[in-house]
Parts: C-alpha cells; sequence; structure tokens
C-alpha cells in the first residue's frame, strides 16, 4: 500500500486538531470500506486518524424512548446487545446481517452511516427511525443527512460522533442480499411512531430514500397488504449485475411487505 | 513506529510501516506463512486470524492497530496444555476430510475457534452461517461444516483442556 502517516488520538480536541491540522488526512473507524478503498488506490490519504481510541464514541445507552450508538460500536456489538434487542429489535438483526463475522468484529455504525453506501444497511434504519446523527459540532436530522450517492451534509473534518434513534412502536427491516457480499439489493426499512409511519429503501437506488405513497397507505392500514398494489417506477433504480432497475422495483414491494410483517410480529 | 503485541502467547515489539497491513507483517515481516492471503479484498477469508479472540481479515487490518492488543495465529493454536499435538479444531479437521487444496484452511480453521468459543454447541445452520466470511474454492463444504461441528464438540468435551 501507499505509504501514510497514523495517528490514534485519545479526545475528540486532539482527533479535531489533528483532522484539522495534517493535510490530506482522513479519519478511519473500523476500516472496512477505507481500507479496500485504499488498497484499490481509490483514495489516497497522507495520513489516517484512528477513532478506536476515543472513549466518548463507544457505547450504547438508553433514556426514556431514545436509544443512542456511539459511532464507533461495531456491527457486532450492535447485534449482541440485549438493550437493543429490548429497545428497537430490528436494529440488532439489521446489524447481524451486515457482511460476515470478521467484518462485524471491526465495522461500526459510524463508519457505515458517514460512507452512505447505496447498499449499505444502516442507512435505511437511520431513515425509517427518524434518527438524529450526531457529530463533533452539531446535530443533523436524518432526512437531511443522506445526500445521495457516498453523499452526506457532513463537512470536512466532521465526524459522527453518535447516532441517536427514538424507539419505535412498531419496525422491521427486510433485505434482498447479494449472496457474495450480503450487502442489500434492496433493503426496505418500514417504522412506525406515534402513528405516522416511515418507509426507506436502501439499495435500490444511487442512495437511501422514503416512498411516501407507502407510508400514506401503511398509516391508513399497517399490514404487508396495505402495499401490496404500490409498484415504484424503475426510472430513477440502479441496474448491475445482480439485478435490473425492473426486478429492483419489484423487489422494494416485496421487502417492504415482509418488513412490515416482521415489524407486527416483533411489536 | 514501533508497536508491541502478544502474538502467539509471546511478547513481540516490532519496527513498522504506519500503512503495513497485519497479513503482511505475519508473512512478509514475521516469517509466520500459515496466514494465507485469497483475495485481497476481504471477501475470502483465508487470512483471517484471532485478534484479542475475535476474527478478524487479517489482509484488511493495518497493523498498528495491533499496538497493546493479542494477536493468534494458525501457528498459534496447539493441543490440549499447550501441547506441540494438533488443536481439537485441527484434529477435527483431519478426521473429516475437512480439506481439499487446503488453501482456505487456516482461514476456516481460525474462524472455527472462534465460533466453537462463543457457541460451544452449533447447531449446523449456526456452523454454515459462521463461515459466510470463509470461502472454499474447492466447495467442500459438506466436510467442512462436519468438521467444524465435531471440532466445537472436541474443544468442549472433558479432558480437552479448553
Amino acid at each position: 500500500m501507499r505509504s501514510f502517516a497514523f495517528h490514534r488520538p485519545t479526545t475528540l480536541y486532539e482527533m479535531s486538531a489533528l483532522l484539522g491540522g495534517v493535510a490530506d488526512s482522513m479519519p478511519l473507524a473500523g476500516g472496512m470500506t477505507l481500507l479496500p478503498t485504499i488498497k484499490q488506490r481509490l483514495a489516497a490519504p497522507a495520513a489516517l486518524i484512528d477513532l478506536s481510541n476515543i472513549p466518548q464514541l463507544h457505547g450504547i445507552s438508553a433514556q426514556a424512548d431514545v436509544l443512542t450508538v456511539g459511532a464507533m460500536t461495531r456491527h457486532v456489538d450492535v447485534a449482541e446487545s440485549e438493550l437493543v434487542r429490548s429497545k428497537i429489535p430490528l436494529l440488532a438483526s439489521l446489524a447481524a446481517g451486515i457482511g460476515d463475522p470478521a467484518v462485524r468484529n471491526r465495522g461500526t455504525i459510524g463508519g457505515s452511516v458517514a460512507n452512505n453506501d447505496p447498499s449499505a444497511d444502516y442507512p435505511a434504519a437511520v431513515l425509517a427511525l427518524d434518527a438524529t446523527v450526531v457529530t463533533d459540532r452539531r446535530e443533523i436530522a436524518a432526512v437531511a443527512f443522506f445526500r445521495g450517492l457516498f453523499e452526506t451534509a457532513l463537512e470536512p473534518g466532521e465526524i459522527i460522533t453518535a447516532v441517536r434513534f427514538p424507539v419505535p412502536s412498531a419496525g422491521g427491516y427486510a433485505k434482498f442480499k447479494s449472496p457474495a457480499s450480503r450487502y442489500a439489493v434492496v433493503g426496505v426499512c418500514v417504522a412506525k411512531k406515534a402513528g405516522k409511519v416511515r418507509v426507506a429503501v436502501t439499495g435500490a437506488g444511487p442512495g437511501v430514500f422514503r416512498v411516501a405513497v407507502m407510508e400514506a397507505a401503511l398509516e391508513r392500514t399497517f399490514t404487508p397488504d396495505a402495499i401490496a398494489a404500490i409498484k415504484l417506477g424503475a426510472e430513477n433504480l440502479s441496474s448491475d449485475i445482480h439485478a435490473d432497475a425492473e426486478y429492483r422495483a419489484h423487489l422494494v414491494t416485496v421487502m417492504a411487505k415482509a418488513a412490515v410483517k416482521s415489524a407486527l410480529q416483533t411489536s | 513506529m514501533i508497536i508491541s503485541f502478544t502474538l502467539n502467547g509471546r511478547s513481540r515489539t516490532v519496527e513498522i510501516e504506519p500503512s503495513t497491513l497485519v497479513a503482511d507483517l505475519l508473512r512478509e515481516n514475521l516469517n509466520l506463512t500459515g496466514t494465507h492471503v485469497g483475495c485481497d479484498t476481504s471477501q475470502c477469508g483465508a487470512c483471517v486470524v484471532l485478534f484479542d479472540g475475535e476474527a478478524v481479515k487479517s489482509c484488511t487490518l493495518l497493523a498498528p492497530m495491533l499496538d497493546g492488543g493479542t494477536l493468534t495465529t494458525i501457528e498459534g493454536l496447539s493441543g490440549p496444555g499447550g501441547s506441540n499435538a494438533l488443536h481439537p479444531m485441527q484434529e477435527a479437521f483431519h478426521q473429516n476430510h475437512g480439506l481439499q487444496c487446503g488453501f482456505c484452511t487456516p482461514g476456516m480453521v481460525m474462524t472455527a475457534v472462534a465460533l466453537a468459543t462463543n457457541n460451544p454447541t452449533p447447531t449446523e445452520a449456526e456452523v454454515r452461517r459462521g463461515l459466510e466470511g470463509n470461502i472454499c474454492r474447492c466447495t467442500g463444504y459438506q466436510n467442512i461444516v462436519a468438521s467444524v461441528l465435531a471440532g466445537a464438540a472436541a474443544m468442549h468435551a472433558p479432558g480437552s483442556g479448553e
């Protein structure tokens, strides 16, 4: 690999000073995307700022009906957390389905959300659960955070410190996964809270998006049948070796129904 | 930079380039070639090692991360009581013909040891799910799964020393 410097700050203050002060530096979370990206020479940072030794970025906590997950919390920790399982079971099962065991032992929620891969699982949950992305500078509502293909509202040098999830009254996540990578060919997260329903889709297009027509139908009747006849147009969806846009449009309805079914079973 | 960590039960201090991957450190610098590099894109699992007891892909782990930690490679496995005999999981792969060409075997065994440590009595479905990150290009999965089931039982059998 191309050589780079490596820094391991232990405070957010030290981290900010390094990210702001070292030219061409990048924050390193679990490295499950960044390191392969550097190997492929799609990124060439002069320095990596490792976030793993900053205590404030770790851990899971709950206050009343809000679950807070620190940015450096790994997928395996979310998947196995009794607190997550009791508060938002869909989040634990989503984390348990990311990649493979070795990837879940390193990959983090903050890294996944900041990267905003169009086929990543977490963005669908963040958007459907109306979560708040907390950074070292401010708080960003999920609707304002995701800006399309690998784009987010994060500014240069700004890092996610935690994600705050309101606990829904019902919620589910279903994905049709690539058998090789376990990335979502299409993944749909459905969440219901105080009569409002959100449906967020990952994998189908250039970035996570909501389906207003399904949300309205589910607010009237929260059953799989309520959305069975709703089909997305294929025009803005992705086509690749795994599935063409027409098939992805079909899968959105199938996965949305499965997510609602799961929500009804776990609520 | 200089890092210190425990490698297969012994303290090691080595000087490395910060951009060194753990797989390269093991194979090129420390001559521990039991850890294999199959795809170098974190998909195949041949390079799996145990970092602080957890399965990780050493081709996608930076050597600086090892500082202060504990690393176990296939060379660090041993029989009951630290003897020179095969580890129960290795013995199970031998008995059940859990390898054909053998290239994926180090990663399979390390992943299996982590799996059986966390889950002493895995079902076949749990073993198959646990091996999702390890690819056998000979497609010898039936015997690998049988090996892991037998190895898990042997690791936790009375007198196994585990």
